[in-house]
Formats: C-alpha cells, structure tokens, sequence
C-alpha cells in the first residue's frame, strides 16, 4: 500500500464527484430532504397527534403513571386515561368501538410489580383496522417508551428512580431523536453502495480497470481512497443531518466522539460490500439487481426509518442479521442511551464484516480476465 | 539488434474456440512493428498477451525479456498501452490524468510538454467528456507516454479519427522511433501501416499468412506492376501480337503487366511504333491494402492455406 498512490487516486475521486451534480445533490441534499420529509411526517405535535384511551388497571403505581407520563411526552400520543370504574375490561374494545375511538390501551394489574421483577409484562393496544396510520403511530410511540423502560432495566437502574417526581421525560425519545442515527445509517448505506455497484461495472465495461491495471496502482489503493471518501462524506452528512434535525425539529441527540468509529467503519463496509456486489456480476444489469437485493432489505429492515423494537417480533430477527443494524443500533447507543458496552459489541460486529467483506471484494474484484 | 518482443508458438484458447493458432514472431527494438488482420482475426488476443492483461493458452511471449503474465506489475513499469477505444475518468482533465499517471508511475514528466507532444496543449484543463473523439485518443497517447515506456502498444489508435487528428498521431509516432523506442501498432488502415511500419505481419484465423517488411510482403503476395493506357480496344491487339505480354482490355483501357521493368520502356516504343491513338498512360503497383484484401479473401476462400509462411 503505496500512500502516495492512494493520495493521487482520491484526488481522482474527490473531483470526479465534486463535479458532479447528481452526486452531490444526492449526498448533501439528499439527507436535508429526508430529515424535513420524515421529520414533518412524524414529528407534528400537537393537533395531529393520535388519541389514545387508557385503561390503567394498575393506576395506583407510580410506574404505570410513568409510563403513560412518558408516552404523552412523546408528542406522538395524546394520552387519554378512563375511568376504571365505568368501563368494563372485558367490554374494552367495544365501548372503545360504540364511542368512536381508534386506539386503546390497556396497563394490567401488577403492571409495576411485574416490571420491578425484570418479569414480562404484556400491554393491550386496540387498533381500528380502518385507521392504520393512527395505528402504527400508536404502536410506534408504545413500543418506543417500551423501549426506554426495558433498556432501562436492563442498565440495572433502580425502578426508584421512575417513581413519581422522576424527570422522566427528559430521558423519553421522540421519533426524531430515533430518525436521526438511522438517516445517518441510511446515507452510509446507500451513498457507497449504490455509487460502488455502478462504478465497479461501468468501469470495467468502459474498459477504466485494464486501464488502471496497467499502472503500478493495486486494487487495495483503489478501494482505500474511496473508502477514505466515503467517510469523509459521511462526516459531512451526519453533520447536515444532525444540525438540520437539531435545529428544525429540537432533536436530542448526545455528540459524542463514539460516534467517530461509526462513520469511519459504517462506509468501508459499504464500499467493499458495493465492490464485491459489482464485483461477482457478470453484467451491468446484474449487477444493480444483486445491489438491490442487498440493498433494500437493510434500507428499510434495519432501523433507519423505524426503530427496530417497533417491528412484528417476527421481523425483529430479519433485522438483526443486517450489517446495518448493527451500524444503526451502535449509533442509537452513543447518540441516545450512552450505552458504551453495546455500542462496542455493535461496533466489533461491524468492524469484523467490514473487514470480512473487504477480503472477499478484494479476492473477487479482478483488473484483468484470464 | 536485441528483440523487444519475442512470440514463439502462441495459442490462445478460449473454451472450444482458438483465438491464435501457434504464432511466432519477434519485433526488433527500437522498430515499428505493424500487426494488421480483419476484425476477429486474433489482434487484440494476442496483443492483451503481449501486455499481460490475458495469459497465454500455450506457447512463450517474452516482451523486454520478461512474461507478461508473471512479471505484469514490473512490464506495466516499462511499456505504455494506448487501448482501442481508449475511455477515462469523465470529469477528470488532461492534465489531471497525466498528473494522476505521474504519481502513480513516479516519472517526472512535464504535463504541459507532454500535452503539447500531442498537440493537446489547447484542451489542457477541458473535463473527459467535453472532449472530441480524436481529443480523447491523443490524451490516451499522452497517458501511454507518461511513463517513458520503452514500447508502446497502440492499438489502433487512429480509427475514427479526422486525417488531421491521425496525422498528429503519426508524427509522435515517428517521433517515438527516432527516440530509440519500440512501438506495436494495430491497425485497420493499411496505408497507415505502410507508411509508418519498419515490418508488418497479418493474422487471420488466429495465423500469421504474411510478415516482413511492407515491400516484401507486396512483392511476395502483390500482383505484378502494370501499364495502364487509355486508347481504343485495338491497342490490346497490337500490344498482345508485337510484345508477348498478357494484355487485357477493358472498359476503354489497356492494361499490360509488366515482368520486369524494362518491359515498361518496350511498351511504350511499341505504341510509339504502333500509329495508334492514345491519350496517356500510368503505371500502377498493389499497396499493401490491395495484398491484405486478396490474402484475406483467398484465405476465407479456402485457397491459402498452403501460403500461410511464419
């Protein structure tokens, strides 16, 4: 590794995409438009927010006020309690269904006693079929402090200090908060992946490769300046992203410099995981279906527009096997949780596919044919 | 002289088909070498062999001493590629690009003199794809120069170009010659060769049916030299019974091969002697363009297979 042909290279690369428009639009504006477009959707407090009638069966514990405290504080929610005494458990989703309401909620008895003793407690969600958004909302907002109360738990903090007088909305995340590691996920992702799996063809195709073989410059340096890019520019979206989100929409993330190995890991798995995807295509065409197929199952399954905990338990497991998500949950662990031993496991898991799938671009990827 | 480049029993197989067929041939420093075929013919094999970019079926390939194959990254040092159909980076200038070659090959070459070389000077800061074809051609020349190569391969590094831009390319063509350097130039255009090439050899079929220098192969190959008169049809009769040379008549013109070339000055007393009208004469000579198109077709005809010399 010749560090004076890697510095010639980028060269090459930084102008190449300086210059052009698509591509800078793509990974400056890009990111600014996805923060309003998702944040305006998701973020609207106040009158749009979803109505939820709260059945607090275990309305005596200071946890189960905490918890509805909390979902109200979310912004997503508007927290509606009724009355245990003139509404019948049983006859719940009915009475929910004659008055015209869409979302109910029920807290058990034994909701605190249960949480105090790290054993399962299920909450009943209604939902109308027919008011999906209102649903998912509901959902959305429900599984997120669920979230921040097992994560709490599992950080072993006292459930004292969820008792009431607790500030606990200060520790309650909005969907922004969640919106911004996952956009920033999502931009690692696509920008390199996308950009690797065409160059990787067009330049063979256009024969730029055998050119490029014919020079003392190996396939190493040329991935490594542009994995050098890659991070670079995800340097500069992060930031955009986390300013725009900030000062738009009050955002509360940590900045933390354990944000740093993510943006330097996250591309260069990218980047290799692009050149190997264009790498083991035999055709253009090809090629953009098997950078497909990688590609968007990680863009949508892997927390970057919803937060993992919020899928179907039975999609959790999908998500779990995506490089991303590790990616994007250690980004939720600095910027949110400030969960430093998860935050390294996630880190190792992508710093060893990174390194995995860099090998492997490297053995697949070929200057020359036989 | 030493060989830049030795070829002896080359095949190139690709699956059931044979690309080359067992070539020999060796190019002498400092020379211009000529390899000339019909599309298909196995140019571009056996010219990716030569610059290791693919590896041979069989057979030894020796450029500057060294295997393509096995010692690519120390050959790449000391040879310069121009490809057919040469493309780049698009928002990258030329100057940028020999720049870029410059680090990667650590020469110091001067881009602005190197540009000028090939007369690019004007288009110095201009992006790749505002270029012209022939714009484009004369940077990749530049490129294959950066390195100071001791051979350079063209490959048919004039087609599609304007006779100005071609012209341009020629003269750094010679130039290079007269540096000392060895150049392997592929080509469609059969002047281009004749007139630039110290020895020429044609491939077909993946099989060299021609070699040596452009004037042995016409004299091998070529039709005898001709006389050609303008005047009436009883030109041929007089020229036939009073010479004893094949004469043939055709379309108002007599034409007369010539056996040797004092068969030239015979023809033209005869007329003298004849009384007849004619209004002038030439004399006219295959080019090499006239010998490849009769090699290559007799070839696909069948008929030359006993022809084909090394």
């Amino acid at each position: 590794m010749n560090p004076r042909h890697v510095a010639a290279d980028f060269r090459v690369v930084a102008r190449s995409y300086l210059r052009n428009s698509a591509a800078l639009f793509f990974s400056l504006f890009f990111p600014i438009i996805l923060i309003l477009l998702f944040g305006a959707i998701f973020s609207n407090a106040g009158s749009t927010t979803v109505s939820v009638e709260v059945l607090n069966e275990d309305h005596n514990s200071p946890a189960s006020q905490a918890f509805l405290a909390a979902l109200s504080n979310t912004s997503i929610v508007s927290v509606h309690l009724v009355n245990v005494s003139t509404v019948d458990p049983a006859g719940f989703a009915a009475w929910l269904g004659q008055n015209g309401y869409a979302v109910g909620l029920v807290v058990p008895l034994g909701f605190q006693a249960n949480y105090t003793n790290h054993t399962p407690v299920n909450l009943t969600l209604y939902t109308n079929p027919e008011n999906p958004s209102a649903a998912g909302a509901a959902e959305g907002a429900v599984q997120g402090v669920a979230n921040a109360f097992n994560l709490r738990a599992a950080n072993g903090s006292a459930i004292v200090g969820l008792g009431p007088g607790a500030t606990v909305g200060s520790q309650i995340y909005t969907y922004i908060d969640f919106l911004i590691p996952g956009l920033i996920g999502f931009t690692i992702l696509t920008s390199p992946m996308f950009s690797m799996v065409d160059i990787t063809n067009s330049y063979r195709k256009d024969g730029i490769f055998r050119e490029l073989s014919l020079t003392p410059l190996t396939r190493a340096e040329w991935l490594t300046s542009r994995v050098i890019w890659y991070v670079l520019l995800s340097f500069v979206t992060a930031g955009i992203m986390i300013v725009t989100g900030v000062a738009l929409y009050g955002a509360h993330v940590l900045l933390t410099a354990g944000l740093i190995p993510y943006l330097v890991v996250g591309p260069f798995l990218f980047v290799s995981l692009g050149m190997l995807a264009g790498s083991i295509a035999k055709t253009p065409e090809s090629a953009a279906i098997i950078g497909n197929i990688i590609t968007f199952p990680m863009m949508f399954l892997s927390g970057t527009f919803f937060p993992v905990s919020s899928f179907p338990t039975w999609l959790q497991p999908v998500a779990e096997v995506l490089p991303l998500y590790y990616v994007i949950d250690g980004m939720n662990q600095v910027m949110l949780f400030s969960n430093a031993s998860r935050a390294a496991f996630d880190l190792a898991v992508v710093l060893v596919i990174a390194v995995a799938i860099f090998l492997l671009a490297i053995r697949f990827f070929r200057w020359r044919d036989e | 002289m030493a060989d830049a480049i030795s070829v002896r029993g080359l095949v190139k197989q690709y699956g059931p088909v044979t690309a080359v067929a067992g070539i020999d041939f060796s190019v002498a420093e400092g020379t211009v070498f000529s390899f000339l075929g019909p599309n298909g013919a196995g140019k571009t094999t056996t010219t990716e062999i030569l610059e290791g970019l693919r590896r041979a079926s069989s057979g030894e390939v020796r450029v500057l001493g060294l295997d393509p194959w096995t010692d690519g990254r120390e050959l790449h040092r000391r040879i310069g590629v121009i490809p057919q159909d040469f493309r780049f980076f698009d928002k990258i200038t030329p100057k940028e690009s020999i720049e870029y070659y410059r680090a990667l090959f650590h020469t110091q070459v001067d881009p602005t003199a190197l540009l000028a070389q090939v007369e690019l000077s004007d288009k110095a800061n201009a992006r790749y794809d505002t270029l012209s074809g022939g714009q484009k051609q004369k940077l990749g020349l530049a490129l294959a120069l950066t390195n100071v190569p001791e051979i350079c391969f063209l490959d048919e590094p004039t087609t599609g170009l304007d006779p100005h831009a071609r012209r341009a390319i020629w003269e750094v063509i010679r130039r290079l010659k007269r540096e000392g350097r060895t150049v392997f130039l592929t080509t469609h255009y059969l002047e281009e060769a004749e007139l630039l090439a110290d020895r020429v050899a044609i491939i077909h079929h993946g099989q060299i049916i021609a070699s040596g220098t452009p004037q042995e192969i016409i004299r091998a190959h070529g039709r005898p030299a001709r006389m050609r008169v303008d005047g009436p049809p009883s030109i041929a009769e007089y020229l036939r019974s009073h010479l004893g040379l094949p004469v043939d008549a055709s379309d108002g013109r007599v034409e007369v091969d010539l056996a040797r070339k004092e068969d030239a000055l015979r023809v033209l007393e005869a007329l003298q002697a004849s009384g007849l009208p004619w209004s002038s004469f030439a004399t006219e000579q295959d080019t090499l363009e006239d010998v490849f198109v009769r090699l290559v077709g007799r070839m696909d005809d069948g008929a030359i297979k006993s022809e084909a010399a090394p």
